[in-house]
């Protein structure tokens, strides 16, 4: 694993956040998928030299959680919620067809390295079901069609806009804001969309007052 | 009269910047914090544990009773972890206050660390959602920026410093001491209670761990007071509370509003249930408490009422399901995810999702055991309660909930497939209206 010094400083300036060193691991952890693409055994080893472990024990939280992968992810990485809610709003039949386009199934990857695909678990965007992720962005309200349109753009090199975030880039630089947490696309997308703003829009129509004046507080209480 | 809506959290939230210094700043943003750091630190516990506040991630602890367990003048540095790994099927509140208002969520966070005497903070967010991530360590930035946090805040003499720290995906990281587990570098697996995080959580020294939503709560409090917090909800369930409603409603999203509101009036905002479509049943709080169906409609939606009508109102967060949905596919498909997020350290839950699981699967395919049921009943008994933490109690929930009203769905299961006996196309949002 070829690691530059621009990632070193990073190691540095994650181990730093933290009053003890092992938890930089999760970090650490989606540093080294950033620059492979996966958790091998390559930056397993690295991890635990920066945190003094061993490398079992680095590996041992590597393998609890889903999103370190231990094979070769796609340049993209497309997660379909099928929890409940999400399936039946429609969310399985995304899956079928993606997994069909694709002819791959659940935590595969397209022979050409371009797409991996997983059944993920809820979201946290019930309220834009069925909920899809494009390198774990959100791509919300999906269809068979919004999805199948995405891969084409992708596949072509267009941009594609992550719905309430920024234009698509990949897995890895996914990866790497999770690690640093600082990309420079806070700005991307709105406040808020449509469904967000649902409570906000339904109140100003029926000319309902706003509470969190900094004025002092009324005592006009409705209930 | 109908209970209205209350924008407070996300009253700004159609403005360009909200997420921004500037665009809080505007509307009366850290206007709380010299207030607050004006007051000694116990008179910042004691307005809160007056305001009633229950904490917003599930479980409606008294937050400030929580702050009281800290215990002062140990000696031991002291920690604010915040609950952002917002992951229960059926909630997506935390997310969205983190993408459209993080500085309330900071704000808070400085006062509760003055309050509770922690000069560190963390942000534990979900991994999952990148987007989220970015609002709120930019929002920190900002706050350094800015001088809110740091060295010495305002001239008080107080420091804070304020990590944002991502997850890797694990539902089981939103129960408090697998969080600190996790965020400590291992893996994410409860620990034994007591001794409870107050007196030993993350690094073994006293830790306050509240969700999002909780603390975003604090700097409207301490900038409106007790009285005004208290005009909202009901005695034993003050304030207000983000409701984000799912499922078959024509505008899902989310809706702020004082507890007590009603799930009627909630569908109501939600412009009612798409068209031509019926109420089956619907969950107040997450796939972790029980359903509900069009008889309870009228229940206030507050923690005493929900827990009188046999369930929870958990995280407020509604789905509403109609009559082209098969309860049997509902529950066996919130059976997997259990199965797959149970993190293995205790056996009734290891095992138990597991065999339940396969047992519902037989239903939902049309081959199952009318006498299985009662099996699947035995071992929801021999999870909830015996399990180490309250997972295993959430995955024994759906299952009793939904024979209570819907036995005669998996009798059915016993010949009949949950997609022969529903239409699984009539359930998409594409169908529209039922065909059914």
């Amino acid at each position: 694993m070829e690691i530059d010094d621009t990632t070193r400083d990073e190691v540095r300036a994650i181990i730093a956040r933290y009053p003890e060193t092992r938890s930089a691991l999760l970090p650490l952890l989606h540093l080294v998928q950033s620059v492979e693409g996966s958790v091998t055994p390559d930056g397993i080893e690295f991890v635990a030299e920066q945190l003094e472990l061993t490398p079992a024990e680095v590996a041992s939280v590597a393998t609890f959680y889903t999103m370190y992968k231990r094979h070769r992810t796609g340049r993209h990485h497309i997660g379909v919620c099928t929890n409940s809610l999400c399936a039946l709003l429609g969310g399985d039949v995304v899956w079928k067809s993606l997994s069909d386009e694709l002819g791959i199934g659940h935590d595969e990857t397209t022979a050409d390295g371009e797409f991996s695909i997983e059944r993920i678990e809820c979201q946290a965007a019930c309220t834009h079901a069925p909920s899809v992720t494009i390198d774990w962005e959100y791509f919300d309200d999906a269809t068979p069609a919004s999805v199948s349109e995405v891969i084409a753009k992708l596949r072509a090199g267009e941009p594609v806009q992550s719905t309430r975030g920024p234009v698509i880039r990949d897995f890895r630089a996914t990866e790497h804001t999770l690690a640093v947490t600082d990309d420079g696309l806070a700005g991307e997308g709105p406040s808020a969309d449509h469904r967000m703003l649902a409570g906000l829009t339904a109140a100003k129509e029926r000319g309902m007052a706003l509470q969190d004046t900094a004025a002092p507080a009324s005592s006009e209480g409705e209930n | 009269m109908a209970t209205p809506l209350t924008p407070i959290l996300t009253a700004h939230w159609d403005d360009p910047d909200s997420f921004t210094i500037d665009g809080y700043s505007r509307h009366g943003g850290y206007d709380a914090l010299p207030k607050a750091l004006a007051m000694e630190p116990d008179a910042v516990i004691g307005l809160v544990k007056d305001t009633g506040l229950r904490g917003r991630g599930g479980a409606g602890f008294p937050t400030g009773l929580k702050w009281s367990f800290v215990p002062q003048n140990d000696g031991k540095p002291h920690y604010l972890v915040v609950n952002a790994d917002e992951s229960e099927p059926g909630a997506c509140k935390d997310m969205p206050l983190l993408m459209a208002n993080p500085h309330a969520l900071v704000e808070g966070i400085i006062i509760t660390c003055y309050a509770i005497r922690a000069r560190h903070a963390f942000i534990y967010v979900r991994g999952e959602v990148p987007h989220a991530i970015r609002r709120v360590a930019a929002a920190v930035r900002e706050a350094y920026q800015a001088g809110h946090i740091g060295t010495n805040i305002h001239g008080s003499g107080f420091d804070l410093d304020v990590v944002v720290h991502s997850g890797a995906g694990a539902y089981i990281c939103g129960e408090e001491t697998a969080l600190l587990d996790s965020l400590e570098g291992r893996r994410g697996q409860p620990r034994l209670k007591p001794p409870f995080p107050a007196v030993a959580g993350l690094y073994a020294s006293p830790t306050v761990v509240n969700n999002v939503e909780t603390i975003s709560n604090i700097p409207y409090i301490i900038r409106n007071g007790v009285d005004w917090f208290r005009q909202f909800g009901t005695e034993k369930s003050p304030g207000f509370k983000l409701f984000s409603v799912s499922g078959h409603v024509r505008n899902p999203g989310v809706y702020e509003a004082p507890l007590g509101i009603t799930m009627r009036e909630l569908i109501d905002y939600a412009g009612g249930m798409r068209e031509g479509s019926e109420l089956k049943f619907w969950v107040p709080g997450g796939s972790s408490v029980p359903m509900l169906t069009a008889e309870h409609l009228d229940l206030p939606m507050t923690y005493e009422a929900m827990a009188e009508a046999g369930t929870m109102l958990g995280t407020a967060t509604p789905m509403v399901f109609d009559q082209t949905v098969s309860v049997v596919k509902t529950v066996t498909r919130w059976l997997e995810f259990y199965k797959h997020e149970s993190c293995g350290k205790c056996t009734p839950c290891r095992e138990g999702t597991s065999w339940m699981t396969g047992l519902l699967e037989t239903f939902e395919a049309g081959h199952g055991q009318e006498s299985d049921l009662q099996i699947i009943d035995d071992i929801c008994h021999q999870i909830a309660g015996r399990s180490f933490c309250a997972l295993g109690d959430a995955a024994a929930t759906p299952f009793p909930g939904a024979m209570k009203y819907f036995r005669d769905e998996f009798v059915a299961g016993t010949h009949t497939s949950a997609d022969d006996a529903f239409n699984p196309v009539a359930s998409t949002v594409l169908a529209g209206a039922s065909t059914r």
